[in-house]
Formats: C-alpha cells, structure tokens, sequence
C-alpha cells in the first residue's frame, strides 16, 4: 500500500491549480500507476479525496472531481467490480448538475460509459439514469466549446451502446437531443451532432414511432447546415476538413425516410442554386437519399427530381467531344463531376423506378424535340455548340438508361432505336446481310452523324449492360428481349451505316465522321457472347474493313490510327472474354494479315508505320502476342542472313546493275528498324507479362545460332555499324529480362562461339607485349568484332550470379580490345568487375578470378601504359614497330597517344563498374587520371629531342589524352542508358556520387592551388564533370567550398567553343544554387565574383542558351540582400543594356525581365533617399539600411 | 494618393489566341511586333496597379494595345506604336503613353527610334472635332525633350516608376 501522505501530496499537487500542467500530470500517472499495480484501491483513493470531492469552494471540487474523471480515463482497461462503478456512475450522475464541476462529472461519465464489456460496464439502468440527469441538467448550447464537444460524446456513446436503454425515454430523449443540437457552430461538435442524429433515427425507425412528431423540427435544425458553407483557415482544424463534414450530414440526412417530405424539396431547391460545390453536394446527399428513403417515397418526387436532374446534365456536359485515338475505348465518365454525379443518380432513380422512370423519359418533350431536329444536320461539325451539347446530354442520358436494366433497355430500343433507323433508313432485315441494291441511293442519308452518334451511344449501353450482367453465357435467354431482337435484325445494316459514314468522311476528311464510324464498328465487334448477337459475317465484315484501313489510308494519320486502335480492343476484348468462336477470324484475318507487312516488298506503308501496327496487334493479347513475335523474329533472322551472307553476293550484284544498291542498303535498314521495334516495343510488353522468358531465351539463342552458322561473313563496312548497334541493344534487353540460368544458357552458347572463333591472348604475353597485341587485334575480322562486341553486350546485361567461364582470359581479352578502342568492350569489362564475386566461392577452377585478380590484372596493364619510364620504352618500340620502313615518326607518337586515350576510355568504364558497387580501387583509377592531368604535357616532351615544330605536335596530342582524362570523370560519376544501370542488374551502393564528390573534390581543389594557371584547364574540365553530375542537394550542402571552383571553371571554360556543353551544364548548377534559399545564402559572400562571371558569359558567343542562363542566374542574384548586391547595380545594367541587342530573341526577353529586376530595386533606392513617405512595399530596405 | 475611379467600368475584350512562333534554333532572330508586344505586357495590369484594384485586366484585355498596332522596321530600327486609350480624357493617356516610351527605351537598344502615337478618333480631343490636338498630343509624345522634362518632374516620375515596377514588388 502507498503512504497515505505521498498519495495526499499527488493528490494536492493535482488540485493546486497554481502548479503547472506538467506536475499536474506526472501526478495524475504517478496515482494512475499505484491504481494499476494493485498498490492502492478506488475506494482508498475516493476516502482520501472526500474532502476534495465534496467542498463548496468550486474550483478546489472541480479539480477534484476532474481527477477522479482522469484516473477512471487511464483506468479504462483495468478491471473493476459492479459495485464500484455502480456507485462511481452514480456519483458522476449526481454531478452533472453542479456547473461549476461539470467537466470532471463529464469525464468521468464518458470513461464509464466507454468501459469495454471485460473488465465491467455500466449497467442499463444506470445508463438510463445518466441519460436522465443529462437531459435535465445540461444546458449544453451555453456551455463552453471543449464541455460542449464532450456532453456531445457522452451522449453519442450512450446512443450508441445503450439503445435499449435509453430508447424508453421516448419523447423527452429526443426533444432534449433537438434541444441541445441547435445552434451549434463548431466543425467539431457538428460531426458528433450530425451523427447523434444519424443515430438517434436508427433508434426509431418505425414510421409511427415517437420520432415522427419531431421529424419536422429536428429537419429543421439540420437543413439550415445545407449545403455546408465551411471557411475555416488552413492552418487550425486540419483534422475536419469540408467533405468530413458533408458526408456526416449527408449521412443524418438519409438516416431515416421520415425526412423525406422535407429533404427532397430543400435538395431540389439547392440543385438549381448557382453555386456548383452546392449542386455537386445536392446530387450526392439524393443519391444516398433515393437508396435509402425507398421507391414509395421517391416515387412521389419523380417528376420534380427528372426536370431538375434533366436541367443540371444539360448544362453541365461539355459540348465538345474528344475525337482522339485514346477516347475510343476509355472509360466513358464525363469529365464535369456534377454531370457524373447526375448521371449516376438518373442510373439508380431508373432501377428503382423503372416503370414511372422510363415514362418520363419517353415522353419527354426536350429529348423529343433532338429526335426531331436530328435530320437538320447532316455532318457533326455543322451542328451548332448549344445543339451539340444538348446532343451529348441525350447521348448520355440515354446511355444510362439503356445500360441500367434490361427491362429499360428494352424500352429504349423500342422507343428511340427503331426512330433513330428510320431516321437513317436502315431497314431491317435478318442477319444474313444481303445488301440491297437501293443501299448506294440512301448512302447520303445514313450519314447523319447526329442520329449515328445516339445509335452508338445505345449500343454500346447495351453492350455494358450484357458484359456486366453476367449472363453472356445464357445468350439464348435473351431471345424474347425486344433489344436482342432489334439489334439481330439491325446489325449488318448498321455496319453498312457506320462504313458509309466513314466513305463519307474520307471524301471531306472530317475527325468526327471518321471516329463515329469506327467506334460505331468497334462497339458492334465487341458485344459479348460469340455469334449469337452480331453474326459472323457481321463480325468478319468488320475486321476486313478495319485492315483495309491499315493497308491503304495510311497517308492520313487519324483514320489509321483509330482503326489499329479498334483492331487492339477487339484484339483484347476477344483475350478478355475468352470468346473463342471469335478468335479464328481475327487471328486470320487481322493478326496474318498484318504480320505479312513485315516481309511484303518495298510498296506501299511506310516500314515504321507497319512495325507500329504489328507490335500494337501484338499487345492486345498474349496469344497474338506469340505469333507477332514469331512472325517478327522470322523477319529479323531472314533479314539479318541478307546482311551476313548475301552481302557478298550482292556486291558483285551491285558492281553489275546499279539498281541493286537500293535493295541491299535496305535489309540493313529493315533489320535496324525491326530490331529497334523489337526492343522497344516487343521487349518492355514481355518485361510486364509473366511466362514469356523462352521467347526471350530462344531470340537471344538463334541470334547466336545464326552467327555460328553464317561462315561466309561478310557485312559491308557502310551500313554495318547501325545494324550491330541495334543488335547489341535488342541483345543487351533480351538478356537482361531473363532468369540467371536461362542467362547461364546463353552466356555458355555465346562463350562457345567465340572461343571457337577468336584465340584468347594469354596474360603474360599481354604484360610483355601489350602495344604488339594491341596491333594485332587490328587485324581481327569484321566477323569476330561483331562476336565479341555480341558478347560484350550479353556480359553488360547478365546478373551477378550468373557465371561467366573462363574469367581471367575474357578479363584480358576484353582488356586489349578496349585498348583497340572498342567502347563496348570497356563498358562489359566495367560491368564485369562491378559484378565479379569478392571472394573466390565454392570449387573454381583456374580460369575463373575473383574481382582483386581481375583488378590486379587491369592495373598492372594500365599502369604499364602510363608509367613514365615504361612508356618511353613502349614508345620506341611502337616507334621501331611502325617505322620498319618508313621512318615515320610522327605515326609512332600518334598511335601512342591513341592507345593511351583508349586505355583511359577504359578504365574510365572500368572504374565507373568499382565506383557503383563502392570498391576502394576505384581511387587506383582516379589516382591515374589524375596523373595524366597533372603531367602537364611534360612525360611526353622530356624523352623526344626532336625540333621544336614536332614537340608543339606532340604537346597537341598530349593535351587530346588529357582531355580525355577529363572526360573519364564524366563517365566515373555520370548516369549511363546502355550499361552498368538498375535494368543491366548492375551492383550500385547508395549514395556512391555522394561519396565520389566529396572524395575527389578536396583533391582535384588542392591539385588545381599547386599548378601553374595555365594547365589547370583540364582540372577544371574534370572538376565541372563531378560538379554537374553530382546531384544538386549535395552540391548545395557544400556549396561555399564548391563556389571558387565552380567559378573558376566557368571562366576557364569560356574560353573554348568545345567546351560549351559542359560550360552549360556547370551554369544550371550556378542557376540552380541560385535558386535555392540555402544557396542563395552560400553565395552572398562571393556575390561580387558571381556577377563577374556572369556578366562575362551574358557575352558568351558560342551557344544561346547559356547567355540565356546567365541572364536568368542575374535576375536571380537580384533576390540577395539588396546591400550587398548595390555595388554591382552599375555593372549588370550595362551588361543588360547590352544584353537587350542580343541576336535572339529568347536572351532578349530574359534581358527585358532582368533589367526589370534591377531597376526595380534601384528606384527603390532613389526614392528611400528622395522621400521621406516610403511605402509599405519598401519596408525591408529600411531595415537593411 | 488614391484619385476616384477613372473610368469605373471599361470594357473587357476576350483575349486572342496567341500566335506560335516557330523557333529557328539557329539563325537570328529579328524584332518583331509580337515581341514588342511581350515586351510591354510585361505592364500588364498596370491601370490597376495606379488606380483601381477592382480592374485586373491587362493592357490586352482593355484592348489599348494589340499585335496590330504596333510595326517594327528592324533596318531602320524603328518602332511605330498606337495605343488606344480607354479612357477618354487627357491624364491618363498621358501617362500610358509616357509609361510605354520608358519601357520601350529600357528594352531596347538606343538604336531603335520609337514613335508613339494615338489611335486616330479614340482621344477626346479629336471627338471634339480638333484634330490639331491630338496632333499636339502625339507631338507631345515624341518630343524628346519634354518627355525628359516630364521625367524630371518627381510626381510624374513617380507615377511612371509604380507603373512599371510596382507589380513586381
């Protein structure tokens, strides 16, 4: 047990309200706790409190009652006996009729009455007896905001848990609730209100019940919140917002259908207001009222809810209808939400009423008067903008109606479908669809888009309404359905309708004839339920049209692609709903069809076009999908052998006949677009689908088995390159997307194929005599470069688990092709070491290596290449090599410096692998780079004694491998589309540019202190690459170091044309210091500088946007603290004014707003010294000064 | 220093459809009035910003100014530009006219000789039959020295100054 006098003392310290908040609470949980554990009893805690609890000084009793309120909150789960809480509950019941201590007695009544079934509840009597007290003694409207809010929870828990209870208390319970509810104002005691309401209704649902005599005055209450007006400000009660608040009173208002002759007519009334949140909440609050007030109290309000629903569609729907490809089959909800919202309300008025609901619509004399007007305009685009939107509202309310039942269905078809065929003369017949021979005469009469565009509207209703009911399968048991009838014995003419309005078209090429045709076709295509509904000569007829379309309009752009559009959905459709009777015809029709584009001769659709309708039909679904990729890769192989093979034979062709240049020029070409479509559109589908990793497998197979086969390789040097490098992008993809073993397959196959074409050069030799390797890989054939550059693309793409054989001697021969200059060879070998294994695992032989044996080889290699004194000696030899008869000297330098510049290439690659996957070596690499860097042209100088014009060659040259150096930092950190990224499985570390900027820049700072001014220029090349390739959030929190730098290298770039992309790439970084707060900051200090620079490049002359920028960047700096930035006023002006004669016009109007800028702020600053009456707006230059 | 409402209700224009230019990326680009045009809508709202909070059209919407109305010869260097004031009465007018001369000497390089004129029939002046004044008027304009003399005045300057600046404070 606790000491008394420690308890008296949190007791006191809780009721002293001179203590502060916080010791009032800890001494409320130190009380809670000892309750909890068992160390103190509520009956010891109420004895000592009676003093307390039973006082006439108020506030001393409302304390401590609030603490006994407080301790039975945080006792809620705690167990307690009957007795206890009877005699608690009825002390609390007691107190809700002292005011003064009323929060307390509220609090604790809530915490008993929350109390959960398990560890003891308050009894129903008791409950009754608290609803009692509350209804006699609380006044709650004159209470305060936080009491009001929880009297009201109080009594919405008793509602809520006590139905029984206090539902005796009939009349007097419900006018104490009318009482208590009306008037209030605040957002949250409104949403307990309105479902006090909400509750209270639930409690009486018998129409004869007390609730009735009070269903008036507790409407009346709750319609003057109608609609809900709510302006609160942003900042406070974030936690109601203005729709919380409507769907609660939405919810009080259909709580009980005796509201209803009060209800509809105010909704009514608000829906013809002008205010569109009001309409938009009227139509959701009848909606939910329809569901639930039932048909027989609607039924009276039918006609007053059809004129008003009739008038909010009518004005509401746009009047423009969307005649793209993408609207043809897209969901079809009006944009405007009052018109969804009206039409989703008429869809549930008509299911609950239909017999009343179809009447009014039948007869109703505006739809009737479109029907009778329909004839005045024949094409869409004469129809004026007030009729086309009256138009639209019919389409759509039709379309609702139409789709909401059968038994509606049926009445529109009877009603307005057979008007609409008089109308366009389409007489019935049955499905056979012999044409008649007037058929040519009333041509010009079926093209009424008006009548053609309702048609539509209820078909395609009525195909929803079958596809959603579920019934497809019992076809036949629509046979007595009026619609099924009508549409039978419409259908073939129908078509003939849409076709004609489409013959019409092409003469006036107009988009609404052309796309009312096509979704007229389109929706007849696609009614579910195989042949039973349009027939198949219907269905053929159809798809015939729509591949006509394809092979012939492909000159105008829209009725092409509406019809390959069409053709996707049926395509799709046909997947979707399994109709199998339908699947034979488009397979023959569509799918052949259009796969023999991709072989036909050189006539008629252009190449691009028809790969856009193959992989588009391809799309629509999986089996089509499998044939489309059979028929392309057919296409691809047979292509690809006229590349290899027929090459030869077509040269002899060609020195013969000059006509034949054409044709062999074009497999090149035809395979490079087949391959691009294949990767671009063939593979991203497989990568979503599942199960299609053979098809990928096997491409990646018989590309390889093609190759081993085509011995007499012989691809002609001029159109070779394209082809190979589509090749090794559809390579790269396809291995990419598939699993490690189907990779491990292909790794092997492609291992085998170039083992048995090129020798691997063995390791010591490379390190002895890498400059004699390097030449002869010169001499490999072209075959072999296209195996190897083949191969290079399946290591880029392959997991890292996947197992490459025989590592160490790929590692090497990847090593000197690179050295070759081959790019595709350094980026594989940078893929491989970024995805070598660390450690040599399980039982490797000895060809495999680990990541240090492949480094170990790469380095030694490079680091024999750079070495100073080796390189003279390479030099010689290369020198003694080239010049065995010419004495050429130059050459010998010449191939020297280029076999560096590849070397670099390489590493470059090789050190982007290290750097993504976080390997320390990376430094190795930079530390090269470097080097080169730093060397100043000097290690190439100092061993030649040649005269002075051959040293100005070689200096030259020396400065290419420099630049090249430089640029290795853009490859180390910058982002790569072809390799060594998340799709080619590459390893990446997080933050890995982070890491490499902060690494390199104190370095490359350092390095530039120590050279002379002259050779920092490519420090600072490379030193921009970092810059501009780090992310900007990490530029910007170092943007004080990085500022002089980044200075600097503007300026020194500035002065090369070559350098302009990378001088405009390091100003968006400058622009976007700038604009950032944090920058802004940073730059303050050096603002005299920054202006400098930027003055200086408004003159850039080479590239537009970069005088653009730093136009841009100056109206920027105007934002910096205008004391600061005074001095250089003078200075940007003149620069501006200059500026405003720039050649284009882009720079121009970026002057205009700069000068704006800084003028502003100068005027300002004339008048602060003129006037003595400043404006408020110049407030903050007062304060600066 | 708020003065009453000029003219309390002007008539608003729809705004046209803007012309795109196609941008030869290489190549000069000459002056022409569309860009002028840019230019001096960068005065956008600025009869609300002196007067009347309660008008936020732009100088396009009261229709003063339009595409049409202004014409450049880019060898001469010569800008002519004709405004149409909403407002008949002298003050005002004045004062878009000294506004546009400001801007237009800002934003372009001092080679370009630029006339301003108002559009014949549209100044009260000449509805009152005397067409010498709006004669005056434009002299008054295109007078090199009074505009500097009517720049120097600081009540007048001051009114230019919030006109063309006060709408980016």
């Amino acid at each position: 047990m606790a000491e008394p006098s420690q308890l008296s003392q949190y007791i006191e310290s809780f009721v002293d309200s001179s203590r502060s908040p916080t010791q009032q609470a800890a001494s409320l949980e130190a009380i809670a706790s000892l309750l909890k554990n068992n160390q103190l009893t509520i009956e010891t805690l109420v004895r000592e409190m009676e003093g307390y609890l039973t006082t006439v000084d108020n506030i001393i009793r409302a304390r401590g009652i609030l603490l006994l309120g407080e301790v039975l909150v945080c006792l809620a789960s705690k167990p307690l006996d009957d007795a206890t809480i009877h005699s608690l509950i009825g002390f609390f019941t007691d107190r809700l009729a002292d005011w003064r201590a009323l929060r307390g007695a509220l609090v604790g009544c809530l915490a008993l009455m929350r109390r959960k079934s398990s560890g003891g509840m308050v009894c129903g009597s008791d409950a009754k007896a608290v609803a009692e007290s509350y209804l006699q003694n609380l006044q709650v409207q004159s209470l305060g905001q936080y009491e009001r809010k929880l009297s009201f929870e109080l009594m919405e828990c008793v509602l809520e848990r006590y139905p029984n209870a206090v539902a005796s208390l009939g009349d007097t319970l419900i006018y104490g609730i009318c009482e208590s509810v009306d008037g209030e104002k605040d957002p949250h005691c409104l949403m307990l209100t309105f479902h006090i309401i909400e509750v209270l209704s639930r409690l009486f649902p018998d129409p004869s019940d007390a609730l009735a005599g009070f269903a008036h005055e507790l409407f009346e209450i709750l319609g003057c919140y109608f609609p809900i007006h709510f302006t609160h400000q942003k900042d406070e009660d974030m936690t109601i917002k203005r729709d919380d608040l409507a769907r609660a009173l939405m919810l009080a208002f259909s709580s009980t259908p005796l509201f209803e002759p009060y209800a509809i007519p105010l909704l009514l009334e608000k829906l013809s207001s002008s205010l569109p949140s009001a309409k938009l909440d009227s139509l959701r609050y009848l909606t939910d009222c329809t569901m639930k007030y039932g048909a027989d109290r609607m039924a009276k309000h039918i006609e007053a809810i059809w004129s008003s629903l009739k008038e909010a569609i009518f004005t509401s729907l746009d009047s423009v209808l969307l005649f793209t490809p993408e609207s043809l089959e897209g969901p079809d909800l009006p944009k405007n939400e009052i018109a969804a919202e009206a039409l989703s309300l008429l869809e549930k008025l008509i299911v609950q009423n239909t017999k009343l609901f179809l009447d009014l619509i039948v007869g109703d004399e505006d739809i009737s008067m479109i029907f009778n007007t329909l004839s005045d305009y024949k094409n869409y685009h004469e129809i004026p903008l007030e009729r086309k939107q009256r138009l639209n509202a019919v389409g759509r309310i039709l379309f609702t109606t139409a789709k909401a039942s059968q038994v509606s269905c049926n009445r529109v078809f009877e009603c307005f479908f057979s008007r609409l065929m008089d109308i366009l003369g389409l007489s019935a017949r049955n499905s056979s669809g012999q044409p008649f021979f007037e058929e040519s005469i009333l041509i010009s009469k079926r093209c009424n888009h008006g009548a053609l565009y309702l048609s539509i509207e209820i078909l395609s209703a009525c195909r929803d309404m079958i596809a959603s009911s579920e019934t497809i399968l019992a076809a036949t048991s629509h046979t007595e359905e009026t619609w099924k009838y009508l549409l039978q014995s419409f259908s073939s003419a129908l078509t003939m309708g849409f076709c004609s309005a489409f013959i019409c078209s092409s003469e006036g090429t107009h988009d609404a004839a052309t796309y009312i045709g096509v979704k007229g076709l389109l929706i007849l295509a696609t009614f579910p339920g195989g042949y039973s509904l349009i027939s198949k000569t219907v269905f053929e007829k159809i798809l015939v049209t729509f591949v006509s379309i394809i092979n012939e309009e492909y000159s105008k752009r829209l009725p092409w692609k509406l019809a390959l559009k069409a053709l996707v959905e049926i395509g799709s459709f046909i997947e979707r709903y399994h109709e199998s009777e339908k699947e034979p015809s488009y397979m023959d029709i569509v799918v052949e069809k259009i796969l023999s584009l991709a072989f036909v001769g050189d006539f008629g659709i252009p190449f691009p076009l028809r790969l856009e309708a193959l992989s588009d039909i391809g799309t629509s679904g999986r089996s089509y999908m499998l044939k489309v990729v059979q028929g392309l890769e057919e296409a691809i192989y047979a292509n690809l052998y006229e590349v290899y093979v027929c090459m030869a034979n077509k040269l002899l062709l060609i020195l013969k006949d000059n006509y034949h240049v054409h044709g062999s020029t074009n497999s090149a070409e035809i395979v490079t677009h087949l391959l691009k479509c294949y990767s671009d559109k063939v593979i991203p589908w497989i990568r979503c689908e599942k199960g299609f990793e053979e098809v990928l497998l096997q491409f990646a197979i018989n590309i390889w088995n093609q190759f081993e086969n085509s011995t007499h390789f012989n691809a002609s040097q001029t159109n070779k390159k394209g082809v190979l490098d589509v090749m090794m992008k559809a390579m790269r993809l396809a291995v990419a997307n598939c699993s490690e073993e189907k990779q491990n397959i292909i790794v092997q196959k492609s291992y085998n194929i170039l083992s048995s074409s090129i020798s691997f050069p063995l390791e010591e030799m490379l390190l002895q005599e890498g400059f004699q390797i390097a030449q002869e890989v010169d001499n490999i054939s072209s075959r072999d470069e296209w195996v190897l550059s083949l191969f290079a693309a399946v290591t880029i793409a392959v997991h890292p688990q996947t197992h490459i054989p025989n590592t160490r001697s790929i590692v090497s021969l990847f090593m000197t092709t690179l050295l070759k200059g081959n790019v595709v060879a350094a980026q594989a070998l940078g893929s491989m070491v970024n995805k070598l294994d660390l450690k040599s695992m399980r039982g490797q032989t000895s060809s495999d290596c680990t990541l240090e044996e492949a480094m170990d080889i790469i380095l030694n290699l490079s680091l024999w290449i750079f070495d100073k004194n080796s390189s003279s000696s390479i030099q010689s030899k290369m020198i003694s090599v080239h010049d065995t008869g010419l004495n050429d000297l130059s050459n010998g330098v010449g191939s020297c410096t280029s076999l560096q510049i590849h070397a670099i290439l390489g590493l470059a690659w090789i050190g982007k692998g290290l750097l993504m996957r976080g390997h320390e070596k990376v430094n190795d690499i930079t530390m090269i780079f470097l080097r080169c860097l730093q060397s100043s042209g000097r290690a190439g100088i100092s061993h030649q004694e040649t005269s002075i014009s051959e040293n100005n060659y070689k200096l030259d040259l020396h400065n290419s491998v420099m630049k090249t150096a430089a640029d290795a930092f853009q490859i180390l950190i910058g982002d790569c589309e072809q390799c060594l990224n998340r799709e080619f499985h590459a390893i990446i570390r997080p933050l890995y540019k982070q890491r490499f900027f902060s690494a390199v820049m104190p370095v490359l700072q350092s390095l530039v202190m120590k050279l002379e001014p002259l050779s920092r220029s490519f420090l600072f090349r490379a030193s921009a690459h970092v810059i501009i390739d780090t992310p900007l959030i990490v530029v910007l929190s170092d943007t004080k170091k990085i500022i002089p730098m980044l200075l600097d290298g503007l300026s020194a770039l500035s002065n090369d044309v070559v350098d302009k992309d990378v001088l405009y790439g390091l100003l968006l970084v400058l622009s976007g210091i700038l604009m950032d707060k944090n920058g802004q900051e940073a730059v303050s200090d050096s603002a005299h500088t920054v202006v400098n620079c930027l003055v200086d490049l408004t003159r850039y002359p080479h590239m537009m946007l970069v005088r653009e920028t730093a136009m841009q960047c100056l109206i920027a700096i105007s934002g910096l603290s205008h004391a600061r930035i005074y001095p250089m006023r003078t200075q940007v002006l003149q620069a501006v004014i200059k500026a405003l004669d720039d050649p284009k016009r882009a720079v121009r109007r970026e002057a205009v707003r700069c000068r704006q800028a800084w003028s502003v702020f100068s005027e300002c600053w004339h008048q602060l010294h003129q006037e003595a009456s400043i404006s408020n707006s110049f407030h903050s230059f007062s304060q600066v000064q | 220093m708020t003065l009453g409402l000029i003219n309390a209700n002007p008539v608003v224009h729809a705004k046209k459809e803007r012309v795109v230019r196609n941008e030869d990326p290489h190549g000069d680009d000459a002056v022409d009035p569309l860009e002028i045009y840019d230019i001096l809508l960068l005065l956008a709202n600025f009869v609300r910003d002196i007067r009347d909070p309660e008008h936020p059209y732009s100088l396009e919407q009261l229709s003063v100014l339009s595409e049409e109305s202004i014409t450049v010869d880019e060898k001469l260097g010569r800008i002519l530009i004709t405004f149409t004031p909403t407002i008949q009465h002298c003050s005002m007018a004045t004062v878009i006219g000294l506004c546009l001369r400001v801007k237009l000497k800002e934003c372009f390089p001092p080679h370009f000789k630029v006339d301003i004129k108002v559009a014949p029939g549209s100044h009260a002046d000449e509805e009152s039959g005397d067409v010498r004044k709006t004669n005056a008027f434009n002299k008054l304009l295109n007078d090199k020295e009074r505009v500097a003399a009517a720049l120097e005045n600081p009540n007048l300057r001051q009114l230019v100054d919030e006109c063309l600046y006060s709408n980016e404070l």
